[in-house]
């Protein structure tokens, strides 16, 4: 497998599929390790950044079932491939953006992804699709075991993983699940449900992690708490606190059907017409129509257009993923005339009645 | 009318019924949408987590003296000292953990609420044997060693890490 042909997908997070997909995009999993016997990433000079990096390539990453992934030397990417894989999610924007021996291994169907070096010397991350917290753990856990058997994490009898920041030290773990939430949003009762989230010791971000804002709706919400508690407890915590939100957002969206119909139809007709007929357009507005259209979508106000198809179109109008499907650099201003033209070619025949039928 | 916050004419009217009292708010369009924008959720990242727990354990029961002193102090291991750790909010190794365990401590409860790991245990020994602290300490000064082109003692260190490294790999197996 090479860069390239994950291009054309979408990858597991956006498959649109699983439960509740309505609203739960993904679910995603974070571990956080290092190696015993070298100091953390703040005080490991370039050599120890090469022996962490070969450590765990050569020994780990030659694990029978770990031998199908793609690995890539991100210090020696294009900077528009380090964005690419931000925007996927498969690295954090800080590894893409810090220097010295860095990389990621990633599975085909990007189910998984390994930093090297990143705040921690291991960061293995699962993204499934839909609400699916139960089966991403059975698969972190098991993919922490097999690097385990090659490698020694450092590890206190008391204070359990030892990380580079004391807020990830115990188990080193991060459960988040990102929600789709535009009817909260429309109805101002968003920030209500964020300040509940925070006395439970929940954190909310936005679609990118730490300090990006929630672009398009998407909010992800996920334990603040690493030590103390078992990874099923942290767990449990954040898959009783999701069917909670996944209720007041459903029960927005049918206040919003009852008492204004018209207004929020007309909303999201307006934001598909502006998508299908825009010469130009930023990734901003094409984010915040989207949301709207998403949610169309799931009301039966739009119809010939499927989830999958919108998650993609999220997806593809970021500006690396422009870009890369382009197969030119292109600056902002060509970049926002590309994702116009993008998003026509792709919504312009939606909607409409199928040609073959007048045939 | 024009607008509470400037000059241009108030085009919105709100009447804010959240408050002790109820209070009539005469804005432009400008004022009225910063006003009506919910404000940036809170951040929850982990640096500002980290940055107010530090501030708020430090302030509480330490003078200045106390605290210059603190800062002064280093690993033995990695040769961080608090005071960078401090101010970076990161650590340099995982012997910092016990090094500034005084310290650190405090911090984790606030942060946590806990002290004790309850979850997940690596299937092998555990980490942060002596000879696993003493391999980051060797080669912190072998690299000190080569940066002062102290070519003899650097080769001695070398074979010293070799010697670990063999050790500590047949002791996790």
């Amino acid at each position: 497998m090479e860069l390239e042909d994950l291009t054309r997908s979408s990858g597991e997070w956006l498959r649109g599929s699983g439960p509740e997909s309505d609203i739960v995009i993904s679910s995603r999993i974070r571990l956080a390790r290092n190696l015993a016997d070298f100091p953390f990433i703040r005080k490991a000079t370039d050599h120890d950044r090469l022996a962490i990096e070969q450590a765990i390539r050569e020994r780990a990453f030659m694990e029978e079932r770990l031998k199908s992934i793609l690995y890539l030397n991100v210090g020696e990417l294009e900077t528009v491939d380090r964005q690419f894989l931000v925007e996927r999610q498969l690295i954090s924007r800080e590894h893409a953006e810090s220097q010295g021996a860095r990389g990621v291994a990633i599975d085909s169907r990007e189910t998984y992804s390994l930093m090297i070096n990143e705040e921690d010397h291991l960061r293995i991350q699962v993204m499934h699709s839909g609400l699916d917290l139960e089966a991403a753990w059975n698969q972190i856990s098991s993919i922490d075991d097999l690097v385990e058997k090659y490698v020694t994490y450092a590890f206190h009898d008391r204070l359990g993983y030892l990380t580079a920041c004391p807020t990830n030290v115990g188990t080193g773990m991060r459960v988040s699940v990102m929600l789709h939430l535009p009817a909260l949003v429309i109805t101002r009762q968003i920030e209500k449900v964020f300040r509940s989230l925070h006395k439970i010791s929940l954190a909310v971000r936005g679609l990118y992690g730490e300090g990006s804002q929630a672009m398009g709706d998407f909010y992800q919400i996920s334990n603040q708490i690493t030590l103390g508690r078992s990874e099923q407890k942290l767990i449990q915590q954040v898959s009783e606190v999701v069917p909670v939100l996944i209720d007041y957002e459903r029960r927005a969206r049918e206040f919003l059907m009852s008492e204004s119909q018209k207004d929020l139809h007309d909303r999201v007709s307006r934001a598909f017409g502006i998508l299908c007929s825009a010469k130009t357009i930023s990734s901003e507005e094409t984010m915040h129509l989207l949301s709207s259209v998403r949610m169309g979508v799931n009301l039966g106000l739009i119809d010939h257009l499927e989830i999958p198809d919108v998650n993609k179109l999220f997806i593809h109008t970021q500006p690396a993923h422009l870009q890369k499907l382009r197969g030119v650099e292109l600056d902002t201003a060509d970049r926002n005339v590309e994702r116009a033209s993008y998003l026509r070619r792709h919504l312009g025949n939606v909607g409409r009645d199928d040609p073959s039928e007048k045939n | 009318m024009k607008c509470q916050h400037c000059e241009k004419p108030a085009t919105f009217h709100i009447t804010e019924l959240t408050g002790p009292e109820v209070e009539e708010l005469h804005l432009c369009e400008e004022h009225a949408r910063s006003y009506l924008a919910p404000s940036e959720p809170t951040d929850g990242s982990t640096s500002q987590t980290l940055a107010g727990a530090l501030a708020q354990q430090l302030q509480l029961g330490q003078t200045a003296e106390e605290l210059a002193r603190l800062d002064q102090q280093f690993c033995p291991v990695c040769g961080i000292t608090f005071y960078e750790f401090r101010n970076q909010g990161r650590l340099g190794c995982p012997h910092d953990y016990i090094c500034f365990e005084s310290e650190l401590d405090p911090l984790v409860i606030n942060i946590h609420g806990a002290t004790e790991h309850t979850g997940k245990r690596p299937k092998r020994g555990l980490g942060g044997s002596k000879n696993q602290m003493e391999l980051i300490r060797l080669r912190r000064e072998m690299q000190r060693a080569v940066d002062n082109e102290e070519y003899e003692r650097a080769s001695e260190l070398r074979d010293e890490i070799r010697r670990l490294e063999t050790v500590v790999s047949t002791d996790g197996d």
